[in-house]
């Protein structure tokens, strides 16, 4: 990547020192775009009246008890919500990953009818907004029943709608020499074996950003969860959080911060444990 | 879609037809078969998560439907209500395009100009790349959501990083005429997406364009405007599309930052959200439907004229 025997480019080409301002300056604008977040962080860890009273990073007294209120301040211990992410997110993990990829492959590999056609529909339901067909979903699942459960938040995924990650993948089976599918073909193995056999563990870097993504969107997800999930035993994380917000006064921001950070904990972790894969597929099909 | 897929990432030559014409047809007849197969669970999907509601939504948008009671159909009657008799409507649509319009070109700004100063050579790349990056993946959360009520507080870090010089802030949030403002600078924040898609743009141009520019004698600044930004301009329309489809249908910054209300004074009531409200608060689900499929339109309108008038600014020549 970095090849610094090649000459350096146009833009800010180096006068002397050059280089050096440059990296002063970035560092400088990355400190202040990730300065609120410390920000949360230290206040998090400060007494509540300290909060807004010191702008600065450094608690000037560190404590615990934010982590300790904010745990306990709504119906349920906030693991409870935790867990209940983990199962919407984990399943929606699974389901994209299998779904998506089924799909994938035949768009890929297998030659059908109007394929190009329903290719189109498939890039098509990207730019979909959401918004339009959520209201008869809504009615769909009412009716069916199913609201308050994890049905309307795992189906879609099950379903592949996430037209995204059928995108990201097709894109990538498409790179892989068709020679080893062949290869498989005159050993025998029909289209599911070649699928399962030959193409899926060639996918894994694909199949591991679909699975980052897909937690980080659905751990993240407020408007389905807001919309289907009204009782407090169901709630996930985001909309536990918002609870917050509706039943604490402005007084209690030091345990609201403190759960604001528990909830974007695992983002970081996949997002520290997983850079390439981010940046790779942010890169690759402009997901977000 | 396809120009730009092009431009990030050269297609591969494998994706033309295998074999020429001489393929069994009961052998095509068993791959279409197992294509089908492989395809039913995106066919369901399609059909009862997408398409079927899309269809319902229109029909639903001609009713007066509330959930309890049959739907009533009353023709044009939402759509008309809509833009003569609500203002909240017509507002909502406002602060939903100055948003747009303001933030985006912003966003892609600061995009730009980071992607710009990281491209290649740089030591340290992957860790700024990383940290700029950071804010993407976070910014739609509820979390981080609450921690802007709080930044732009009236008690917030915003005022008291002021009151160290002497100035007393307003509540930004609570404030009709900044509370915006503070969702817009949310969203210019979260600029790292669009800016590893340029990255990986700059990336595809040939160095021995700027080697030839040099020899010829191009200053950098000759160079920028000559060879990056034409190069660049189809991944600057991907960015473009891209985030004003996703600009367009914010919700969670809105209704968090506001309680859910939109307020101070209607003044961060975004689009979705008071689609949300009719139709989940008020159970006004015929409305609620139409103006879901005013914002089909409009973002279906303004996609097709950012192609059109792409013929006029893109430059797809030498990234065939």
């Amino acid at each position: 990547m970095a090849t610094p025997s090649r000459p350096i480019p146009f833009l800010f080409r180096p006068i002397r020192g050059g280089k050096l301002v440059k990296h002063v300056l970035l560092i400088g604008f990355g400190l202040v775009m990730l300065y609120p977040l410390f920000w949360m962080v230290s206040s998090s860890l400060k007494p509540e009246e300290l909060i807004f009273r010191q702008p600065g990073l450094w608690p000037s007294e560190v404590t615990l008890e934010n982590y300790r209120d904010g745990w306990y301040a709504l119906k349920h211990p906030f693991g409870y919500y935790l867990w209940n992410s983990a199962v919407v997110t984990g399943l929606s993990v699974v389901a994209n990953l299998v779904a998506c990829s089924l799909a994938a492959y035949a768009f890929a590999r297998l030659n059908f009818p109007l394929k190009r056609f329903w290719f189109a529909i498939m890039l098509g339901g990207i730019m979909l907004p959401h918004h339009v067909t959520i209201v008869p979903q809504y009615i769909m699942f009412s009716e069916l029943d199913l609201i308050n459960t994890i049905w309307p938040l795992v189906m879609p995924k099950i379903l592949a709608t996430d037209a995204f990650f059928v995108f990201l993948m097709v894109q990538f089976i498409r790179t892989l020499p068709r020679e080893l599918d062949e290869a498989a073909e005159i050993d025998g193995a029909g289209y599911w074996r070649i699928f399962i056999r030959v193409v899926m563990p060639l996918c894994l870097p694909a199949l591991a950003t679909t699975a980052i993504f897909t937690f980080i969107w659905t751990w993240n997800d407020f408007l389905s969860q807001l919309l289907y999930l009204n009782n407090p035993d169901n709630f996930t994380v985001p909309v536990a959080l918002r609870t917050f917000l509706d039943s604490s006064s402005d007084s209690s921001w030091g345990p609201m911060f403190a759960m604001s950070i528990v909830a974007l904990g695992p983002i970081f972790g996949f997002f520290l444990a997983g850079q390439k894969y981010l940046i790779r597929g942010v890169a690759t099909t402009g997901l977000k | 879609m396809t120009e730009v897929s092009v431009a990030v990432k050269p297609p591969s030559t494998a994706t033309k037809p295998r074999r020429g014409g001489h393929r069994s047809t009961k052998r095509s007849r068993r791959e279409a078969r197992a294509a089908y197969l492989f395809l039913a669970p995106w066919f369901v999907g399609l059909l009862v998560i997408t398409i079927g509601p899309i269809f319902a939504s229109l029909y639903l948008s001609f009713t007066d439907y509330s959930l309890l009671e049959e739907a009533e159909w009353v023709g044009w009657d939402n759509y008309v209500t809509m833009f003569t008799e609500d203002p909240r409507f017509l507002s909502s649509l406002q602060v939903t395009t100055i948003y747009v319009v303001v933030s985006v070109p912003l966003q892609l700004a600061f995009a730009l100009a980071l992607a710009l100063v990281l491209d290649r050579g740089l030591r340290g790349l992957p860790l700024y790349r990383s940290i700029f990056y950071l804010p993407s993946l976070l910014g739609g959360s509820v979390a981080i959501a609450i921690l802007w009520r709080k930044v732009f507080g009236a008690e917030g870090l915003v005022n008291s990083v002021l009151a160290v010089v002497g100035i007393q802030g307003p509540g930004w949030v609570g404030h009709p005429d900044y509370a915006l403002s503070t969702l817009i600078l949310l969203h210019v924040w979260t600029f790292g997406a669009p800016m590893i898609i340029f990255l990986a743009g700059l990336r595809q141009i040939p160095r021995s364009y700027y080697e030839a520019a040099a020899v010829d004698g191009a200053g950098p600044w000759r160079q920028f405007r000559s060879i990056t930004v034409p190069l660049l301009t189809p991944i600057i329309f991907f960015n473009l599309v891209l985030e004003i489809i996703k600009s367009f249908q914010s919700f969670t910054q809105s209704f968090i930052v506001s309680s859910g209300s939109g307020g101070p004074a209607d003044s961060t009531l975004f689009y979705t959200l008071y689609l949300y409200l009719k139709g989940f608060k008020s159970y006004d689900m015929g409305y609620a439907a139409a103006m879901a499929w005013v914002l089909l339109v409009i973002i279906a309108g303004l996609t097709a004229v950012n192609f059109l008038a792409s013929k006029y600014w893109v430059f797809y020549g030498d990234t065939k």
